[in-house]
């Protein structure tokens, strides 16, 4: 049903008038595809709530703000406010964007081994445009995921990591994707590109950050094509500003034997989604999901996920964690398909939810589409408050109240970070989730 | 490989056996036009007799039911129905009250008889009080004294409409609205017959209350209405059981159910549904769209659905509890089968209003041959609802690699003190189940029979005795066990 004045209307003709400045212009299966996206994207429109995907996340007031693209010259005040989430735990590979702009003054890619490559989606649209083209929209997202055409019809940059069959990284790879402080809201469409040729090895982490308290959109999508025997390990921060609209798109292509293994922090935002849609394209993939979110205020931070099982003989694992306060609202769409001939399947699901206040509130939708019979499905998700008696418990023993709310929370949460296999890694997210926890019962009450 | 296809020759004599009960009886049937319009509404409630206030309502449930479309959301494909193909009327001739069953039409015992319900039998040994219900008007009403002495009305609908106007208008559509859904409108503007039954304060209904439905007319879709009402302090446990003739063409029952608890009542609303499924290549079948809806509106009341879902080529059925009084309670225990080409997707619905309200779901979901079970269910808990609690537990049993079983809950919690918690599980029977059971010198067909049971014994243990008895003969599983 097109609604009469589409919310899509302002971005379409904003496309019209950017489209002969967007990069890779000279190349026509690019131009064909952006065109093919925003008419896709024309046609779907913002969803609404009567979207099955869309039912708990409601896009209101994302549509209120009609958002521009960014200044052609980004702020220069950026480099301070990124200091505070580079890894500090072990040196990486990093490439900054802010404002969806490629930033080489704060960047560090340092030396890497032969074989691998981290460059930029610009830089590769111009060096390699035909090792893009068949990662590039290749698959049905832009079909049917509106954001994903709209990031597809307008991406201009985006950090490229490729890896050639058997390169191993020892350091991670940081892409950190900062928005500067802007009074006019601004979208950025930042698209990344993970590509683990066969037997490859590495682990990356993009952070999705934000200065001030205006008003942005970041649309973003990641492509991942995780080949035969590679093993990635890919992990995200979501720490956007306080009034940032966020949007992701991750998809996930899995081949015979690889490994993924994901995790992804929320703590930022007003309105945030991040979805992940995995599939398994080959037998005896292992494929682990997990999560954290932590959401106050009004935050909206919804998580929906999709692991495809197209494959026998597949193993995967998913539990996502979220703490609610305040007027805080959560989603959690977690959809686990088992086609046909995926026998041996073995998938488990497990979502849980803290509520902290009166208002906040969870909806959680744990779905299996099951037609393969020798498998093992299961999940199971919890909506609860605070154990009294754990609160008892440790008050009896002479702990005041908000350090024992506060060891309770990070007790429930805490365990989710044990599925960050990275230890680095593991101690970088728990430190930017460290930091939302204490700032709430901080003194304690008596 | 052996085990297979003695799994598959299992199943077979299980749900996918020729159905027993697929046969036509021959009476003249009183019929309203083929097609759907205000005139035929019109003719239904004067056909009835009804009072101008219930044509209105029908009336205005069919002007709404013109602007609304069919709901597709559902994991359920099916060829469209035409509206306008079916009658929506039909009764059997002698609609006259009758004095003692002798004077019921011998062709309709006889189809009773075949059923395996013989009256004046269940009358003596189970104690039952049954009001049959064959195609749309009650034809035969026992143990009415019995009930009348304890103040208790059981009867069909229509009488209810002429007997007890008062509690009908009051309580009709205030469970579910005409305007709730497309099939539920539909049912509000034709609705035929169905039962009654309202238990006074503090009484305790001294046998179980059951009414077999039966479709036989070709091409008449069926609308049931039934409306229990508990007042307060008193209990009822009310059995519903279905078995209907074979036939090529599909035929729709798109029935209401509305229950109303008040304080401290109690209501345990038990379903067997063994409509036919149409034949193994999909063909036929009964499409079964139905509205059940509880009201725990007292405080302490507690409403418990039970269902056993064998037949039917599509089911589309959430029998749910609205907690609206504090500390009431709603459960639902299911067991939905498909076999062939049968379709289900169904589950509930617990809407957590009142303080310390508490529900539990416990479903059981068995695909085989290509048959699609979904369990969908929504358990949301409202700002005021202190104290909630709900378990919710849904397994599949898939049996053969062309099916499918699906599991979709949506919880939605808006208070803090509640606790909610769901699993659900998907598997096979295992062949070290299979192996275990064959090694002890069972056949193949007993161990399914006896784990198929096990798998589903939390369910069949809260029906009544009298259904127990047939649900297990729709599952052809005996004895006890259990699936680890």
């Amino acid at each position: 049903m097109r609604r009469e004045h589409p919310f899509s209307a302002p971005y379409v003709a904003q496309f019209t008038r950017a489209r002969a400045t967007l990069p890779g212009r000279g190349l026509p299966w690019l131009s064909g595809l952006r065109d093919r996206a925003i008419e896709r994207f024309s046609s779907l429109d913002f969803p609404t709530p009567k979207v099955e995907e869309w039912k708990f996340t409601n896009l209101a007031p994302l549509t209120k703000t009609v958002f521009g693209p960014g200044p052609a010259k980004a702020g220069e005040d950026a480099g301070d406010a990124v200091q505070g989430f580079l890894m500090e735990e072990t040196p990486c590979h990093l490439l900054v964007f802010v404002d969806g702009r490629y930033r080489p003054r704060l960047s560090a890619v340092g030396d890497l081994p032969a074989g691998a490559e981290v460059t930029t989606l610009a830089a590769a649209l111009k060096a390699r445009p035909d090792m893009l083209e068949s990662h590039l929209g290749g698959g049905t997202a832009i079909d049917e995921k509106p954001f994903v055409a709209l990031n597809t019809a307008f991406m201009a940059d985006g950090a490229v990591l490729t890896l050639e069959p058997g390169v191993a990284l020892d350091r991670p790879v940081h892409f950190l994707y900062m928005a500067s402080a802007h009074e006019a809201p601004v979208v950025t469409h930042p698209r990344t590109l993970v590509l683990a040729g066969r037997g490859s090895a590495a682990t990356v982490l993009e952070s999705y950050i934000g200065a001030g308290s205006r008003t942005y959109w970041t649309n973003a999508v990641t492509d991942v094509v995780v080949d035969e025997g590679a093993a990635l390990k890919h992990y995200r921060l979501q720490a956007e500003g306080a009034k940032a609209f966020h949007i992701a798109a991750t998809e996930v292509r899995l081949a015979r034997d690889s490994r993924y293994e994901s995790f992804v922090l929320a703590v930022g935002g007003r309105l945030a989604r991040n979805e992940i849609a995995a599939s398994l394209n080959g037998i005896n993939i292992d494929c682990r999901l997990s999560g954290a979110y932590l959401a106050r205020d009004r935050q909206h931070i919804d998580n929906t996920t999709l692991i495809d099982h197209a494959q026998p003989e597949c193993h995967s694992r998913q539990v996502y964690k979220g703490v609610l306060d305040g007027k805080a609202h959560a989603v959690f769409q977690g959809k686990i398909v088992v086609r046909p001939q995926a026998q041996k399947t073995d998938a488990h699901q497990l979502n849980k939810n803290l509520l902290l206040s009166e208002t906040a509130r969870v909806d959680t939708k744990p779905e299996l589409e099951i037609h393969a019979d020798d498998v093992k499905c299961s999940h199971g998700a919890s909506v609860g408050e605070l154990d009294t008696e754990a609160l008892f418990y440790l008050r009896a023993r002479g702990i005041d109240a908000g350090h024992a709310r506060n060891m309770l929370i990070e007790a429930f949460v805490g365990e989710t970070f044990e599925h960050i296999s990275s230890p680095p890694m593991r101690a970088h997210l728990e430190r930017m989730a460290s930091s939302w926890l204490p700032s709430r019962h901080q003194g304690g009450a008596p | 490989m052996a085990v297979a296809s003695d799994t598959a020759k299992t199943i077979e004599s299980a749900t996918g056996g020729d159905y027993k009960y697929g046969f036509v009886t021959d009476i003249d049937m009183d019929f309203a036009p083929r097609g759907l319009n205000e005139d035929i509404v019109r003719f239904i409630s004067a056909k009835k007799n009804e009072p101008d206030w219930l044509l209105e309502w029908r009336l205005k449930s069919y002007r709404r039911w013109l602007t609304m479309t069919e709901p597709r959301w559902a994991r359920v494909r099916y060829a469209a129905i035409d509206y306008q193909a079916a009658y929506y009327y039909a009764a059997p001739k002698s609609t006259e009250l009758l004095d003692s069953l002798d004077e019921v039409d011998p062709e309709l015992l006889r189809t009773y008889e075949k059923l395996g319900i013989p009256l004046e039998e269940q009358k003596m040994l189970a104690g039952v009080a049954v009001d049959a219900v064959f195609d749309s008007v009650s034809v035969a009403t026992t143990y009415k004294e019995k009930l009348a002495e304890e103040g208790i009305i059981f009867c069909s609908f229509s009488e209810a409409v002429q007997t007890q106007p008062e509690l009908v208008r009051k309580y009709l559509g205030s469970v579910v609205p005409y305007s709730d859904n497309f099939y539920a409108t539909l049912n509000s503007a034709v609705f035929s017959d169905g039962s009654f039954v309202y238990i006074p304060r503090g009484v305790r209904c001294p046998m179980e209350l059951s009414t077999y439905f039966r479709i036989n007319a070709e091409n008449t879709g069926q609308f049931e209405r039934t409306l229990v009402i508990a007042d307060a302090g008193s209990y009822v446990s009310y059995l519903e059981g279905c078995t209907a003739p074979m036939r090529d063409e599909n035929q729709l029952h798109a029935a209401v159910v509305e229950l109303v608890a008040l304080d401290d009542a109690q209501i345990k609303y038990s379903t067997v549904q063994n409509w036919y499924p149409g034949d193994k290549d999909g063909k036929g079948g009964i499409f079964n769209f139905v509205t059940k809806r509880g009201a725990c509106r007292g405080v302490n009341s507690k409403i418990s659905w039970t269902q056993i879902e064998t037949g039917s080529a599509i089911t589309w059925k959430y029998p749910s509890c609205i907690l609206q009084g504090d500390n009431s309670v709603g459960e639902f225990y299911s067991v939905a089968v498909t076999n062939n080409h049968q379709q289900a997707d169904t589950g509930t619905k617990m809407i957590h209003i009142g303080k310390n309200t508490r529900s539990t779901i416990i479903t059981k979901g068995i695909s085989a041959g290509k048959g699609q079970n979904t369990y969908r269910g929504q358990v949301k808990i409202l700002p005021g609802a202190d104290g909630a609690r709900n378990y919710t537990q849904c397994d599949a049993l898939l049996i053969g690699d062309q099916c499918g079983g699906h599991t979709i809950p949506y919880i939605e919690v808006r208070n803090p003190t509640a606790h909610v918690e769901h699993e659900a599980t998907t598997s096979k029977i295992s062949d070290d189940q299979l192996f275990y059971c064959m090694q002890r010198g069972l056949s193949a067909e007993d161990a399914i029979s006896m784990i198929v049971n096990g798998f589903c014994k939390q369910v069949l243990m809260e029906l009544p005795m009298e259904f127990a008895v047939e649900a297990q003969k729709l599952l052809d599983i005996s004895l006890e066990g259990s699936v680890g």
